[in-house]
């Protein structure tokens, strides 16, 4: 069965329903400072910001402390509540939606670790509209799985599923572009080994963004659907209206 | 999903309803038609009185050698069903039974069963422990001294056996002469399950087995219907949802004498079918 539209209230415990309403809002607040940190990270390489790269770094830390007091309030409704079906999905899907957020902050301050060398090695226009464009579709992945998460909606969790497949596919287009750069320029090859390591950093960001759709198809519709090709999800998506 | 597409499938052929035993088998991939069934009701309906319908034609089969746990809302059917696996409701006046209830394929409602060997094949233990006024010795042996064994060899072998399979030997072998109600409620109980499971049955019902034992009895219990369940088919009624959760391999949930939902208890815990089922496990119910 899915989980209401009214989400997950309606328990004879308000209690309850209080404490499984505050793990979900906590873990999309969670959400919100990471996509900030995303998109901060992103322009402090776009416009050479190493200022606003170092403001990064320092969010992490709360980023950390997020995902240490969501596990622990998931931990004691597992120990409290024993809860069952939906509701065991959500504290589950939540434990580890959490995990991915707290991986793409990390690979966040990677990218910003990579804004502060590039700023200080100087210029360096070329490449940086590769990783504009890779950036912002991961920036949007991110936002969209949380929607799904936030509204339950597995079919468009699917949806945001599928681009990954475009990240991929922009990340290896672009790590051509950037070795034509250093084939044309040896001299460019450090700085362009730097922006590499970023682009790496968003392919690693989109594929927690697909890890966290995958939760949100768990949570509605109870199907593991890790690891599983695209093709065969939708099927099975479509089998369970 | 893949569960229910076969499920429906059984079902069309069948007016009994079966699950997908392959969820609970170790190896997935085993065939299910190895999982033989034990019970097998079929459009059972059950009155008290003309107008009080305790069960309505329930459809439902159950497997052998694994535990099925009935739960559900107090007043439901849970128990009367139960009752219906050894005719413990004959003794109730005016009740109406129609419909079949098969053990090993024979229908246990028509005439020619002997109701009292049917009761010695499905074995009954009830919420709150009832030994006899009598020794441990004598509570185990009771069973088989009215069949007319009297060997006091074959009588201390089959007391030791089952005080063994009940996990009562090690706590009771000293003074299997003491009153049994000198006992703690917990080991009464399991000496009860351990007089029940001396003439030998096939089917275990336990109803409510453990709801008025402490915790730690209350995982005996469990353990031992976990280890009982090589043996005997066993079915069980309880109001914790956790302890069924915990205990069986398949649940069956019920709401005012409907068979709502019977599936895998792995199912019924993480993903059921029917949102009643949902509500009912999840606290939401009322």
């Amino acid at each position: 069965m899915n989980p209401r539209a009214e989400g997950h209230g309606h328990h004879i415990s308000q209690q309850f329903n209080a404490e499984l309403e505050d793990i979900k809002n906590h873990m999309l607040e969670m959400g919100g400072v990471v996509e900030k940190q995303l998109a901060d990270a992103l322009v402090s390489i776009t416009s050479a910001d190493s200022g606003l790269a170092k403001q990064v770094l320092v969010v992490e830390d709360d980023i950390d402390a997020m995902e240490i007091k969501i596990d622990e309030e998931c931990s004691l409704i597992l120990a409290r509540r024993q809860p069952a079906a939906s509701d065991l999905r959500l504290v589950l899907a939540i434990i580890k939606t959490v995990r991915d957020l707290e991986r793409i902050g990390d690979e966040s301050s990677k990218i910003a670790r990579m804004a502060i060398k590039l700023t200080e090695e100087g210029d360096y226009p070329e490449g940086i509209v590769e990783f504009r464009h890779l950036g912002d579709r991961v920036a949007r992945m991110v936002n969209m799985s949380l929607d799904a998460f936030a509204r339950y909606d597995a079919s468009s969790a699917l949806e945001i599923a599928q681009d990954d497949l475009i990240v991929d596919n922009e990340y290896g287009s672009a790590m051509r572009s950037l070795i034509t750069y250093m084939m044309e320029d040896p001299r460019s090859i450090s700085r362009m080994l730097n922006l590499l390591w970023a682009l790496r950093a968003l392919e690693r960001i989109g594929d927690h963004a697909k890890n966290i759709t995958e939760h949100v198809i768990y949570l509605v519709k109870g199907m593991d659907v890790r690891h599983a090709p695209l093709a065969n999800i939708a099927d099975r998506l479509a089998d369970s209206e | 999903m893949s569960n229910s597409s076969s499920e429906q499938t059984q079902q069309d052929q069948s007016p009994v309803r079966t699950v997908d035993v392959s969820a609970v088998l170790a190896d997935k991939t085993a065939a299910t038609d190895a999982f033989a069934s034990c019970i097998d009701i079929e459009n059972l309906n059950l009155f008290y009185s003309k107008d009080k319908q305790a069960l309505k034609d329930i459809n439902l089969s159950i497997p052998k050698q694994r535990v099925t746990a009935f739960i559900g809302p107090s007043g439901c059917g849970k128990s009367s069903l139960l009752r219906c696996f050894n005719r413990m409701n004959d003794l109730v006046d005016d009740c109406i039974i129609e419909g079949s209830v098969g053990i090993d394929g024979i229908n246990i409602y028509q005439k020619s069963i002997d109701v009292a060997d049917l009761r010695r094949r499905v074995g009954m233990v009830f919420q709150k422990p009832n030994p006899f006024p009598k020794s441990i010795y004598e509570n185990v042996a009771y069973g088989l001294r009215i069949q007319g064994i009297n060997s006091k060899r074959v009588l201390d072998e089959a007391v030791e056996k089952s005080l063994k399979a009940a996990a009562l030997w090690d706590e009771v072998k000293d003074r299997l002469n003491d009153s049994a109600l000198g006992m703690s409620g917990g080991q009464q109980q399991r000496l009860v399950i351990a007089r029940t499971i001396a003439v030998e049955p096939e089917v275990l019902l336990l109803d409510e087995p453990a709801s008025a034992l402490d915790p730690i009895s209350t995982l005996k219990i469990e353990e031992l219907i976990n280890e009982l369940k090589t043996d005997y088919t066993i079915v069980i009624v309880t109001h914790n949802m956790q302890q069924a959760a915990r205990v069986s391999d398949f649940t069956a949930f019920m709401y005012m004498g409907d068979m709502v939902e019977f599936d895998a208890t792995d199912t019924i815990f993480t993903n059921p079918r029917e949102k009643q089922t949902e509500d009912y496990i999840t606290g939401r119910y009322g």
